[in-house]
């Protein structure tokens, strides 16, 4: 899937490409015990990203020019990239391992405490708001940013277009 | 059922690295924003496999359960999703901008209009 659409230059079947490629990663979510996670995934991943994507290609061209600098560069630089992370993965717990150190640091005590702590049945939930509500503020703030960013980027071209109506 | 193994960060440098190449390699701008993403969600399925323990069941409390994955990755890469999401939404609008000041949105092409860059 990702291949194709290092290969495809035709931008909006890139576009829905990476939507669906949303969607299997949702899927494997959902085999990996993460519900919650595989609900954000595919409604934002899947959905909002597609059609912010789709919304720009209407707002610009979707095709793309046949690329016209040599490609080996990049492709040697990822090849040794990957075989250094590959060789890096081989000192890492195997999948599932309920004995990784991931697993025993503060997890433990999130599954058995926040059941009387919070009194939220859904682990996730509990983290997010409580234990963790600085970082889900701190994630606010980036959203208000960043559609601030977006009004301001793109309402500004709106008036200047408007004036130019005028003259 | 999941067989245990090292598949799992395979797939991942996998994924990983054609993002990487779509980033490095094309000069289409929002072709360099969907190479981001599958290098974002790349990292997001590293988090999550890391956080599966095996025979256990999603981070709900039940009383028909006793083992649980860890829930602390999910909370993280959920926030993750949501930023990733906020920044590609501004990433697209820069886009919108560059192709009204310069009529294109391949890299090269606005270098050329602009010997400065």
């Amino acid at each position: 899937m990702a291949l194709a659409i290092v290969r495809l230059r035709h931008l909006f079947a890139v576009v829905m490409l990476s939507g669906i490629y949303s969607l299997l990663s949702a899927g494997i979510f959902v085999q990996l015990d993460a519900v919650d996670v595989a609900f954000t995934e595919a409604a934002v991943g899947a959905g909002i990203t597609t059609i912010l994507m789709l919304g720009t290609l209407a707002l610009t061209t979707d095709i793309e020019r046949p690329p016209v600098q040599r490609q080996w560069l990049p492709l040697v630089v990822v090849l040794a990239t990957g075989a250094a992370l590959i060789y890096g993965t081989l000192d890492l717990p195997l999948l599932g391992d309920p004995n990784a150190p991931a697993n025993l640091h503060v997890a433990p005590r999130y599954i058995e405490e926040s059941g009387q702590e919070v009194g939220v049945p859904n682990i996730v939930t509990s983290v997010l708001a409580s234990y963790r509500g600085y970082d889900t503020l701190g994630e606010v703030t980036v959203i208000f940013t960043a559609g601030v960013g977006v009004l301001v980027l793109l309402g500004g071209t709106r008036r200047r277009r408007q004036g130019k109506d005028r003259t | 059922m999941i067989e245990p193994g090292l598949y799992n960060y395979w797939i991942v440098v996998i994924l990983m690295m054609a993002g990487f190449f779509i980033v490095m390699s094309h000069g289409n701008l929002v072709k360099k924003i969907v190479g981001l993403n599958i290098f974002q969600t790349s990292v997001f399925i590293l988090y999550i496999s890391l956080s599966k323990v095996s025979d256990a069941t999603a981070p709900i409390l039940d009383e028909a359960y006793s083992e649980y994955s860890n829930p602390l990755p999910h909370v993280l890469i959920l926030t993750a999703i949501v930023v990733g999401v906020a920044t590609s939404a501004l990433g697209l609008a820069l886009i919108v901008r560059i192709r009204e000041a310069y009529g294109t949105v391949e890299e090269d092409e606005v270098i050329a209009q602009d010997p400065d860059l």
